[in-house]
């Protein structure tokens, strides 16, 4: 029997792929901004993150809401902790891909150009791809997904530590002013962060379908 | 009780209200079982009353279909009650006219040993209502209204008393709404039942305030919350805190609320 208020999950759920799908075109729109020195793209990024904030706040209080008056159990109960637990986390790879748009605005100021981006671009295809993939994986409850995301994110780390050492250890070969490549290491650093965050989502998936962490 | 005062009426909000209680004051005897209670109800909502046993919901709900006069000792200190803006106490009020509009389903199904056809028919045959189509209409809408026409269909000549418990409640609701009422009193009504019945019923409380005033009685706070628009806490005969369940059950304002619904009480 499907109970009268069983809509109110389906919302949440709405809301969370909402929120899912933002903060994933904030963190996209933003590197193509600084890789492309678009400054239009940067500020269509930076745009992004009060609404990203706001879902994040609905989440939260339709989520408290279920538990006080709904009583969930199982699964339901399962779903309402992950949809608090990766909101969150949603939010705050929001965050990251608004100081990604700071810091490519920095870079305009300062350089006019970004300088070598191959890794920087190699990164930001594969964290988008996990927050896409682990975001498909709540939408199809799809385990096998989600754990295949969890398996990407240590090329990720991989590749923010051969950034690291090129952008500060070879800092010379990079030809951009020092303050640039500093931005830079924060820019693969925060890539590298949202990376993280998808991880993170993945595993609530696969707690929320496989009841165990 | 910040609410205990004419010139805020607790529940006073968007909706119309069709209860109006006023510095209402109710005793057994020399005992008084409710102090200056002051609410609206309002129309096509779901009210639910919260509250310890003893603390005077029921006798309150009671109050709202003059169910007290059976009690002898039973009696208005102060007050008024109005309903559609007609004082319920008033001389003049006809007191089986005045039932007929607020119907009442109790804590225990009470069905008639007659058929189930018979159970509903009851009180339009009480109304001088004799004709078999009309009959036949009334009862196929009121079972289809408490979601029971699909389960008895085929069997409503057997007796009603071989239905399950939670079928037998809904046969009650179906009878109250035989008549038509405007408003619904409900006095524990899953407190018999297993959580499917009682999902069931709450299902039908759900659809049923379309288009009826539902005023509920439970000691499940889960129920309460689950169906209600609005919540009164009643404690030793006061209204304590009478708001919108999602306020009440989330952020509740008084200290006595926030210790009952999280059952840290006493």
């Amino acid at each position: 029997m499907k109970r009268f208020y069983q809509h109110e999950l389906e919302d949440l759920r709405t809301k969370l792929i909402l929120i899912g799908e933002k903060a994933n075109e904030a963190a996209r729109i933003a590197v193509d901004g600084f890789l492309e020195n678009d400054l239009g793209k940067i500020d269509q990024a930076l745009a992004l993150d009060d609404a990203i904030d706001a879902l994040e706040v609905e989440i939260d209080q339709a989520s408290v809401r279920y538990i006080t008056l709904r009583s969930p159990v199982s699964s339901d109960v399962r779903f309402i902790l992950v949809a608090i637990k990766a909101s969150h986390d949603l939010e705050r790879a929001g965050d990251e891909a608004h100081s990604i748009a700071l810091r490519a605005k920095e870079i305009l100021a300062c350089d006019g150009r970004s300088g070598d981006t191959v890794t920087i671009a190699q990164m930001s295809l594969l964290s988008c791809s996990m927050m896409t993939d682990a975001i498909s994986a709540l939408v199809e409850e799809d385990v096998e997904l989600a754990k295949a995301v969890i398996v990407r994110d240590k090329k990720v780390n991989e590749l923010h530590q051969q950034n690291f050492e090129t952008l500060t250890i070879g800092a010379h070969e990079d030809g951009t002013e020092t303050p640039t490549r500093f931005q830079k290491v924060f820019i693969s650093k925060s890539i590298e962060r949202i990376a993280d965050h998808a991880k993170n989502l993945a595993e609530e998936v696969i707690y929320l379908l496989e009841g165990a962490k | 009780m910040s609410t205990s005062t004419p010139s805020k009426i607790a529940g006073a909000g968007t909706g119309t209200p069709i209860i109006k209680i006023r510095d209402f004051d109710f005793a057994y005897g020399d005992s008084q079982a409710l102090f200056n209670i002051n609410m609206d109800i309002n129309e096509k909502e779901v009210t639910a009353f919260i509250g310890p046993s003893g603390c005077g919901k029921s006798t309150f709900l009671r109050c709202f279909n003059r169910m007290n006069d059976l009690i002898e000792i039973a009696r208005i200190k102060s007050g008024k009650i109005k309903i559609s803006d007609v004082n319920i106490y008033d001389k003049d009020v006809d007191v089986i006219e005045l039932r007929k509009h607020v119907g009442m389903v109790f804590q225990k199904s009470n069905p008639f040993p007659k058929s189930i056809y018979d159970n509903i028919a009851y009180g339009l045959r009480i109304q001088g209502v004799k004709k078999k189509s009309i009959l036949d209409e009334v009862i196929e809408r009121c079972l289809r209204s408490a979601a029971l026409w699909d389960e008895v269909k085929d069997r409503l000549s057997e007796s009603a008393l071989g239905m399950s418990g939670g079928q037998q409640q809904r046969l009650c609701i179906a009878r109250a709404l035989a008549v038509r009422p405007k408003i619904l009193l409900m006095d524990e009504p899953c407190s018999a039942l297993d959580p499917i019945a009682t999902a069931k019923v709450e299902e039908l409380i759900h659809e049923l305030k379309k288009d009826y005033t539902i005023v509920i009685v439970t000691h499940s706070m889960q129920q309460a919350a689950r169906v209600s628009d609005r919540t009164a806490f009643f404690y030793l005969g006061k209204l304590i805190e009478y708001g919108q369940t999602d306020q009440i059950f989330m952020n509740p304002r008084d200290p006595q609320t926030e210790a009952y619904i999280s059952g840290r009480f006493g």
